[in-house]
């Protein structure tokens, strides 16, 4: 079935697209980003698989359906590490990282409660500010920043 | 010319230095009729008094006709109207929006939905854009210039969101400045850390006295109450700071003192007849900055 040796612990699709590298504890933010729930998609994703790299790590395989830029930027701010490989034929045909989005839109919820979006029918809105390795978001609002833990 | 006034950050330092010359102008002329016809809608969903009179007058100084209310017990959004409806519908009615929220990002989302220019009149703990320029034009009409001074900032340096907009729209004019603050009340390390990026210098102080006689601008705040989730520590820092005449002995001749007011008891009335209180022409200007923004936005200057 698969053309590499090694074992997979979850398996592999013949076309489609596989997210990796996924945080275990932010796999199903992830699943909720990408709506992944309403897909008629076949899915197999994984939880606390092991990581040489991350210690433990999720990932998604979703067959038969590749993302645009502008969806797999949104998952960003959970899984910042995150690589998306594009499956065809059973072999990665190509192979990225995401970046992250200087703005982005409906995701998370701004952590100051006086924040208008937190009381009325508003989508979210942040610019995305980047410190190292921490992700800041900067409300377009309220003009308060929601660090990324809080999401 | 931004189509809104939202945030002071929307305005660079040009178009704020053009909102101070055109509030000269309505200074020297107080009654000019230029928005005949037009309405003004003033939309205060929480009450603040002296904000509103002041944007009426302003309007009604320019001879625009105004519309609104001053607070939300008699209009439909007690009965649970979105702030989306609500602006939408007004927006309808009058050629410009000002309003004032208690929600932080308010204003700005009115003037998303709405395709009128919006002022906002403060927005929660946000922004209170017209206090910003009101204040600078206070600076610049007693010093004769914007350039240079050193500001001292005294009380609520914590949550005062007039000095946290004055920080920033002073920083373009090459400014230092003194921040007098109880343990409790400091400045926040992100306009401390905005101020060294801009190589912008600062003195911190517990004590009132203590740069009274080196500043230029001596700017007193009150401590809200209202900005406070816990009481005993309002208790413990209302009344920190109390200036009265007695202090004044050694200041620099062109010191002034701006308060965006009401005062409680951080102003003694004894210094009210100083010629170092500015206060009350401070709030006068207030008037004309408003003429001056809403003539702007409606594209009158």
């Amino acid at each position: 079935m698969t053309t590499t040796a090694r074992q997979l612990i979850v398996n592999a699709i013949e076309n489609g697209t596989v997210l990796d590298h996924i945080p275990s504890e932010n796999l199903f933010k992830v699943v909720d980003i990408l709506n992944l729930a309403e897909s008629q998609n076949q899915i197999t994703i994984g939880s606390n698989l092991e990581s040489k790299s991350f210690g433990r790590k999720g990932i998604i395989k979703v067959a038969d359906r590749y993302f645009e830029d502008n969806e797999l930027n949104r998952i960003a701010l959970v899984a910042p590490q995150a690589t998306i490989n594009i499956i065809k034929d059973y072999k990665v045909i190509e192979k990225h990282k995401i970046s992250i989005p200087e703005e982005v839109f409906g995701i998370g919820k701004c952590a100051n409660p006086m924040c208008v979006t937190n009381h009325q029918k508003i989508a979210t809105r942040f610019k995305t500010i980047v410190e190292g390795d921490r992700i800041n978001l900067l409300c377009h609002f309220c003009e308060k920043t929601t660090n990324i833990i809080n999401l | 010319m931004p189509k809104s006034l939202i945030s002071i950050h929307d305005f660079s330092k040009e178009e704020m230095l053009h909102i101070l010359d055109v509030a000269s102008e309505m200074e020297k002329n107080k009654s000019q009729k230029i928005l005949d016809g037009k309405v003004v809608a003033c939309l205060f969903f929480e009450p603040s008094t002296r904000t509103r009179l002041s944007f009426e007058t302003a309007a009604n100084r320019l001879g625009a006709r105004v519309i609104g209310f001053s607070d939300v017990g008699n209009t439909s959004i007690s009965k649970g109207e979105s702030l989306k409806d609500t602006i939408k519908m007004v927006s309808n009615y009058v050629d410009i929006i000002v309003m004032r929220h208690p929600l932080e990002g308010a204003a700005r989302y009115a003037s998303e939905v709405s395709n009128l220019p919006v002022v906002n009149a403060g927005d929660g703990a946000n922004q209170h854009p017209s206090q910003t320029l009101l204040d600078m034009y206070s600076i610049r009409q007693s010093q004769g210039r914007l350039d240079g001074l050193t500001i001292n900032m005294v009380g609520d340096l914590k949550y005062g969101r007039t000095v946290h907009s004055l920080l920033q729209a002073m920083s373009h004019f090459d400014p230092s400045f003194v921040f007098t603050a109880p343990a409790e009340l400091q400045m926040p390390m992100e306009y401390k850390q905005f101020l060294t990026e801009r190589g912008i210098a600062y003195r911190e102080t517990t004590s009132l006295n203590e740069h009274l006689n080196d500043c230029d601008i001596l700017y007193m705040t009150r401590v809200q109450q209202e900005r406070f989730s816990d009481p005993m520590e309002y208790e413990k820092v209302k009344d920190v700071y109390r200036l009265d005449a007695s202090m004044l002995g050694g200041v620099r001749s062109n010191m002034k003192i701006l308060h965006p007011l009401p005062r409680i008891n951080e102003i003694s009335l004894d210094v009210d007849d100083t010629p170092y209180a500015y206060y009350f022409k401070q709030a006068e200007n207030g008037m004309y900055v408003r003429m001056a923004i809403i003539a702007c936005l409606l594209g009158y200057r």
